[in-house]
């Protein structure tokens, strides 16, 4: 009877050990993806500051960036290719690392909360906001202030895409917390408040004059060739506070996946976490897009490849989608400046060739279990 | 630990659906709850779980109303398991029975955690099942993780509603003795409705029986399932068996 009793102890230990080891090569596993990823954008990044309409070689990427990082040690670099690669290409592969990472991880951190796989900055309603209020600003601002638009326009461009974008998705999550926040409330609100800001921008389109015309069609196709340092130095401390503040509610989201009422049985404020997570999602997102204008699907495909890569544990998740946004982005962007160089094609053309395939793709195999609701 | 309830009203807008409900469970019993559609026995299942607050009465557990007890804490008091809701992204078993260990953990996984997951999951016979996506699951299986999701959780009430809608005979069974050995060897508490009287007379020691939102009659299993009480409340006749293999009714038309 001993015997029995203590070898049933040993096979007990046995599996429990296993559960162990299953748990923890697991979540080695989503490590290794992570390593990989981070390495992949170090590499598309290299790449980037190399190809382009003047070509650099790799010694002049190195000597410039060493000498402007560590001037003790290199030699001062060629004037010229300093300006293009400290001037332009460095700040432009910056802005393009941290809009990846800002609008794939608020699509993942979007899709967890509202508890549907189609949501994303881009279908939720923030970029027609964003674009109404850019294209309000270049309008009415070319139009009002003359001259002096040249010089405070960028940023006046900016601030009024963001409020509009960031106003839009509250005025979103308002009509749904009226209607209850059923995840299709969510979309739908989304959706009605897109068509009617796209027909404010067509009505904008119509009675602008032909500068501002062509000023508000650039913007509208987004790109990120207006990069500078002063974008870079405000949104990359901005996009990665979000992000950490993001990740420390990575639990709450993976309980939210399980069904509201569960969320609420294991002690996560259901009403609380929607609200505080949309606001910083949103806050990072339409900041990024009021620099950069509407650059689609980034925020819809780099969460969707990622869930594929490394499962729906938020704690990896996030992280995951922000770096996976990053290189397709920063890929998506060397892209758009090379394949017709000098010319340059927006980049949002590109990531829209790649995503609407795949945002097809995603409906036609949507698995039976992803409802709406 | 005991769980009791007192004067429990719950009403939607206007419409009442709990009215004045009591009852009691104490450590080592299942109670179940049953009654006809629509007469608010997942509603009083809600109310248990704070999913839903009613707007009168008392709840309480261990002494404190559970009202008052801060959400994470009642989490570690309380698992309830709903009735199955889409799952909007798919996990694997072992992350899904994890989250139960979301009101003990802040965010890194510690070996305690692992512990008892290990543990909930032999008991619940998940091991072999531990890194399947939880869409390739069979109604039978996943019922089995949720429970054991609630189990890990550590809770001292396990609130459970319709645990074995969908589930064949053999699976039924299997869940319901499951749950029972939760109650009987643990001396936890199990609250859960149930539509099978036949299923709720052999797997409860105590039956709740609602009707209109009121308590119309509770107790034993053989005290609340007679001939007229389920003619009142279903507008059923029926006949009851008493046999040795157990306490059968026989629904024979409806009145």
């Amino acid at each position: 009877m001993k015997v029995l009793a203590s070898k049933s102890n040993i096979a007990v230990s046995e599996r429990r050990r296993n559960i162990k080891e299953v748990y923890k090569t697991g979540i080695a596993k989503k490590i290794i993806v992570l390593l990989t990823l981070i390495v992949l954008l170090l590499v598309t990044a290299l790449s980037a500051l190399v190809v382009g309409a003047s070509s650099v070689g790799v010694k002049d990427v190195i000597k410039v960036v060493g000498a402007s990082l560590l001037p003790n040690y290199f030699a001062p670099a060629d004037a010229l290719a300093e300006a293009g690669i400290m001037g332009l290409r460095l700040p432009r592969i910056l802005l393009g690392i941290i809009t990846g990472i800002s609008l794939a991880g608020a699509g993942a951190v979007m899709q967890g909360i509202l508890r549907n796989p189609l949501v994303s900055p881009y279908t939720l309603g923030m970029s027609g906001g964003a674009s109404f209020g850019a294209a309000l600003a270049i309008v009415l601002g070319s139009s009002l202030l003359g001259a002096g638009f040249a010089t405070v326009g960028t940023f006046l461009v900016a601030g009024s895409a963001f409020l509009f974008g960031f106003s839009t998705m509250m005025l979103v999550y308002g009509i749904a917390k009226i209607k209850g926040t059923a995840p299709e409330t969510l979309i739908l609100a989304g959706v009605a408040l897109g068509y009617l800001f796209s027909a404010g921008v067509s009505a904008l389109k119509y009675i602008a004059p032909h500068e501002a015309l062509k000023d508000l069609v650039i913007w509208l196709m987004g790109g990120l060739w207006g990069a500078n340092w002063q974008q870079v130095g405000l949104l990359v401390p901005l996009v990665l506070l979000c992000m950490v503040f993001l990740m420390r509610f990575a639990w709450d989201i993976n309980a939210l996946a399980a069904g509201e009422e569960v969320a609420i049985n294991l002690g996560v404020n259901v009403k609380r976490l929607r609200l505080g997570t949309l606001i910083v999602a949103s806050l990072a997102a339409s900041a990024t897009v009021a620099f950069t204008g509407v650059i689609g699907f980034i925020g819809l495909v780099a969460p969707h490849i990622s869930r594929i890569l490394i499962g729906s544990d938020n704690r990896f998740l996030i992280p995951c989608s922000c770096l996976m946004g990053a290189v397709i982005l920063l890929a998506s962007d060397t892209l758009a400046r090379t394949v017709l160089a000098p010319a340059e094609i927006p980049v949002g053309i590109i990531t829209s060739l790649i995503g609407v395939p795949f945002f097809l793709y995603l409906l036609l195999k949507r698995r039976k279990h992803i409802t709406m609701s | 630990m005991e769980l009791f309830i007192e004067g429990v009203n719950f009403s939607y807008g206007s419409y009442p659906v709990l009215q004045s409900v009591s009852m009691e469970v104490k450590p080592g019993q299942v109670l179940s709850i049953i009654g006809p559609n629509g007469t608010g026995k997942s509603t009083l299942l809600r109310c248990l779980a704070q999913v839903l607050k009613p707007q009168g009465g008392k709840i309480i557990l261990d002494g404190r109303e559970i009202s008052k007890i801060n959400s994470r804490q009642l989490a570690k008091m309380m698992g309830y398991v709903p009735q199955a809701a889409g799952e909007a992204f798919s996990f694997t078993v072992l992350e899904t029975v994890l989250m139960g260990r979301k009101p003990h953990l802040t965010w890194g996984v510690g070996q305690k955690d692992l512990d008892v997951v290990a543990e909930v999951m032999r008991l619940m016979h998940l091991e072999e099942l531990a890194q399947r996506q939880l869409d390739e699951l069979s109604g039978g299986q996943k019922q089995r993780v949720f429970i054991a999701r609630a189990l890990a959780q550590q809770p001292q009430v396990l609130l459970l509603d319709e645990p074995t809608a969908s589930l064949d005979i053999r699976h039924q069974l299997e869940v319901l003795e499951l749950v029972g050995d939760f109650a009987h060897r643990q001396k936890g508490q199990v609250v859960m409705v149930l539509h099978d009287l036949n299923l709720a007379a052999r797997f409860s020691d105590l039956l709740l029986m609602l009707n209109d939102g009121r308590v119309f009659a509770a107790g034993s299993p053989r005290d609340v399932l007679n001939e007229a009480n389920i003619r009142a409340v279903y507008g059923v006749k029926a006949r009851i068996l008493n046999r040795a293999t157990g306490y059968y009714v026989i629904p024979l038309n409806p009145v």
